[in-house]
């Protein structure tokens, strides 16, 4: 049901520019206005979030640790310097690796249990799929955005112009196929297949789940169909894009209505952006368990609001307690009064 | 535990498939053996005398009755009280916000894998509170509502915290596999604090905590017991090794303070590591003193909230100050560990007393850089240190009819990362180890399903489903590699694996490290050895002991 709304909802945001666009010629409402207004509202949301995390203190440093720690002997007990950090540089290099490598999602294992010979097993088995998923997805959706950057920019950077290049570089079909628009669309898919199909996944997962991922693929079809079948007018688009960035707007007349699809979906999904579970990319660079070194007990970490007033239960008050029986067995008392077994009434 | 299903009945019953009905829309099971027993009223009011307003009214309730009799301002309490800690915790704040439900955690969870209940999902366990925390704190959780899996704190969902989030024992495996580091245990200590604020608690851990504070240990041993109980562990030292060993309490001027959990004081096999502890420290000559005060290294605090973590970790070191110790050793225990290594510094670091230094061994004059801050070095470190400088003199052989397997505890393990000391110590002492299989050890461990304040009966068949993953990892190499013994090094582990091998792996013996330490440990003028610590017979001298009953049958 989840995933349905969030189809149907998709479907409607389609709508949407192809009337407004069609019908209503509200070419510069949904060429300049809802883009701008939308990139900016992304902006604002995502700058806030993160500062919102950035104002919570993070008082204890709590490090998971995957491996040996440093040890007073490293030829000994060598220490696993990117799972179990000490220092900044090692921290910084975990960190590095789990951006870009995905690293703790491909430890994954899955669990099966099984009937053994005359008593049950639990199986292990490494488990890589999610891990492949996602990496195609995201590094599809990375290079898919940095290609757009040359609608952006004048004169092109030379890095856009190669990774087009390298791309294309199976020159399948004409225009060019790009390889990350196949694996966009291939690793949406195969992520919504897995909510979809994994009953436990599907049991986990909301609207707002499958809405991201229904939306990011329809900006991907949007933009096949602009750049494949429809053959759009680049140099108008451009004239657009550069408009926006530099404050000149213009909306040629050439340009289709599959362009203001694309736009409005793109849009929607900045705005989604900030309010939404999509902010794990920033988050997973604030996350405590993985951008600390493990090195609490080494040196010392000051929580903001530690305090001091909170004592330990005091020595006196105990000895004022238990000071006659420890007396009696002998143990040392700091004051022999407490030892004095209270004057019998008479 | 007589109605407690059979292992492999058990193991039938777990179904990996969620339910028909939405999480939210499945109801909770409220029927006993799913929850551990409230507190006794004493113990809230002992502590709410001692640290006002974290504890919510004393009262006698049932979890299994509809009224919790919770304060009428309760949802007020809770909401203000999460409010307050999204800004005190960057890890709550970040966590609330970063999930993808992805799923990466659902089946890393000992208790998921042995019970296949949804919500036992660290995702689920966790969306119990960003399910409130988006319907009370986010705009687009409050217009949307379920769709986003958004709600507002009801009753019903505390109830539901209340069951979930003490079916958590804070292992953070789960955190291992999170693309983001999310980390549950966090989350349940937040829900805890939370939750304690309203009232609900459990008796395991409050009279645990309630008893730290009087009488230093959790048992509540008082002083001249503890000093009677220590007494007879070198009573039964000289009579397998005809030494009478040192075991200095409360003494002042010694270099070191020694702090264990007082669980390897009261019961087996705890007594046994604990003797080993002093038949070591004596062979060494070693500068020490153990204390009656601080004779607690478990911190039960961790449990509850961080005040009450902060205070009585606070007593190690005003223990220290007191005594004159330049610096503390620490046994084997969990998460003592884990509150040692993460938060004491940073929590109590400044009421150390000028006279600490960076723990350095008297035997090697190895310095221990690595605990340059809290002072506080592991048992495992310092034993392993003296074992690579051949101060001690072992017969490993003494342990030979032990087929070892070692259990890392989640908190020294995924908490520390004390991973390859223990084993060291543990291969120069026996002769015959085993690791458990792949998967199943060091970082990604399993849990004893009895942490964090689980281990308690009437939640029997809980801690042994989540038992399983560890129980059937033990039982492999039971079967491979005849595997008697399983050494940990966690006081919470010696009493929770002794059930959970009964049932999964029945057969294995579950011992401290230092126990096999003080086996294989030749002592200086020590007579001839034929029985171990447990006062069995050591391999060849079976035949001299044929009349002897071990104390343990008498009653039999």
């Amino acid at each position: 049901m989840n995933a349905l709304y969030s189809l149907l909802f998709v479907f409607l945001l389609v709508l949407i520019p192809l009337f407004g666009v069609d019908a209503a010629h509200m070419r510069t409402f949904f060429g300049v206005c809802i883009p701008t207004t939308a990139f900016i509202i992304f902006l604002l949301g995502f700058v806030y979030k993160v500062i919102t995390w950035g104002r919570s203190a993070v008082p204890f440093r709590i490090p998971t640790t995957g491996g040996q720690f440093k040890s007073f002997d490293p030829v000994l007990f060598p220490q696993n310097k990117l799972d179990c950090p000490q220092t900044g540089a090692q921290t910084f290099f975990r960190m590095v690796l789990e951006v870009f490598a995905f690293r703790s999602l491909f430890r994954n294992t899955a669990v099966s249990l099984h009937e053994g010979k005359d008593h049950p097993v639990v199986a292990y088995k490494s488990s890589k799929w999610l891990w492949l998923f996602a990496i195609t997805f995201h590094y599809s959706f990375f290079i898919v955005a940095l290609r757009h950057l040359r609608l952006f920019l004048e004169p092109i950077p030379f890095f856009v112009n190669g990774l087009e290049f390298v791309d294309g570089i199976l020159q399948i079909g004409a225009p060019v196929m790009y390889l990350a628009d196949v694996g966009l669309v291939a690793g949406v898919l195969l992520l919504l297949g897995r909510r979809l199909i994994n009953s436990r996944i599907n049991y986990i997962s909301y609207a707002s789940d499958f809405f991201p991922l229904f939306l990011i693929l329809a900006v991907a079809l949007s933009g096949i169909y602009m750049r494949y079948y429809a053959k759009v007018d680049v140099i108008a688009i451009k004239e657009l894009t550069m408009g926006l960035v530099t404050f000149h707007y213009v909306v040629p007349e050439t340009i289709t209505v599959s362009f203001f699809v694309h736009v409005f979906l793109v849009s929607t999904l900045m705005v989604y952006f900030p309010f939404s579970k999509l902010m794990h990319f920033p988050g997973v660079f604030l996350s405590p368990t993985r951008n600390l070194p493990n090195d609490t007990r080494a040196k010392h970490h000051v929580n903001p609001w530690n305090d001091p007033k909170i004592k330990a239960h005091a020595y006196a008050d105990y000895e004022k307690q238990f000071g006659v029986p420890m007396a009696e067995v002998g143990l040392p008392l700091d004051n022999p009064e407490n030892g004095k077994a209270p004057e019998e009434e008479a | 535990m007589s109605d407690i299903p059979k292992a492999d009945e058990l193991f039938k019953s777990i179904d990996y498939n969620p339910p028909a009905t939405g999480w939210m829309d499945t109801p909770v099971d409220f029927s006993p053996g799913n929850w551990c027993y409230p507190a006794k009223p004493e113990k809230m009011e002992y502590m709410e005398s001692k640290l006002p307003g974290l504890w919510g009214p004393a009262r006698e309730w049932n979890p299994g009755e509809a009224d919790w009799k919770l304060p009428s301002n309760w949802k007020e309490i809770v909401v203000n009280g999460f409010r307050e800690r999204l800004k005190k915790f960057r890890t709550l704040q970040v966590f609330m916000d970063i999930c993808v439900r992805c799923g990466a955690c659902a089946d890393k969870c000992h208790f998921f894998i042995g019970s296949g209940d949804p919500k036992n999902m660290p995702v689920l366990r966790a969306e119990l509170m960003r399910s409130v925390y988006r319907g009370e704190f986010t705009v687009a959780g409050k217009i949307l509502s379920k769709l986003t899996g958004s709600r507002v704190m009801e009753e019903d969902v505390l109830k539901e915290w209340f069951i979930y989030f003490y079916q958590c024992t804070q292992c953070r495996r789960c955190s291992l596999y999170c693309p983001y580091g999310i980390d549950t245990a966090e989350m349940t200590m937040m829900a805890r604090e939370l939750m304690h604020l309203v009232g609900l608690n459990t008796n395991w851990i409050m009279e645990p905590v309630s008893n730290c504070n009087i009488t230093g240990n959790h048992l509540g041993i008082q002083p001249h017991a503890f000093k009677d109980i220590v007494d007879f562990m070198v009573d039964d030292i000289e009579e397998v090794t005809g030494k009478r060993v040192k075991a200095p309490l409360n003494e002042k001027g010694h270099e070191i303070l020694f702090i264990t959990p007082s669980g390897d004081v009261f019961a087996d096999p705890g007594i046994y590591t604990f003797m080993g502890y002093l038949m070591l420290f004596d062979e060494i000559g070693l500068d020490y003193t153990m204390s009656t005060y601080a004779s607690e290294g478990g911190n039960f605090g961790s449990f509850t909230n961080n005040e009450t973590m902060k205070k009585l970790n606070a007593k190690m070191y005003a223990e220290a100050e007191r005594l004159g110790c330049k610096w503390i050793l620490g046994g084997e225990c969990g998460h003592m560990w884990r509150v040692v290594h993460q938060y004491m510094d940073t929590m109590t670091g400044d009421t150390q007393w000028s006279g600490m230094t960076t723990p350095k061994s008297p035997i090697t004059g190895t310095v221990f850089e690595t605990s340059a801050a809290t002072k506080m070095l592991h048992i495992t470190e310092f034993t392993a240190d003296l074992m690579k400088h051949n101060k001690l003199k072992l017969d490993p052989s003494r342990n030979d009819h032990l087929r070892v397997t070692f259990h890392d505890s989640c908190n020294p393990a995924r908490g520390m990362g004390l991973l390859d000391e223990p084993r060291y110590v543990i291969k120069n002492v026996c002769n015959n180890f085993f690791e458990m299989p792949v998967g199943t050890t060091r970082e990604q461990t399993f849990c004893c399903a009895g942490g964090s304040g689980l281990n308690t009966d009437e939640i029997m068949e809980i801690r042994l489903r989540g038992g399983l993953p560890r129980g059937n990892a033990l039982r492999y190499v039971q079967e491979k590699h005849g595997v008697n013994t399983m050494a940990c090094i966690c006081a919470i582990d010696r009493a929770t694996l002794i059930p959970l091998a009964d049932y999964w792996a029945p057969g294995v013996t579950i011992t401290g490290t230092h126990e096999l330490v003080a086996n294989a440990l030749i002592m200086e003028g020590e007579s001839e050895r034929t029985m171990d610590l447990r006062q069995e017979p050591l391999p060849g001298f079976e035949d001299a002991e044929d009349d002897w009953t071990p104390p343990n049958m008498e009653d039999a």
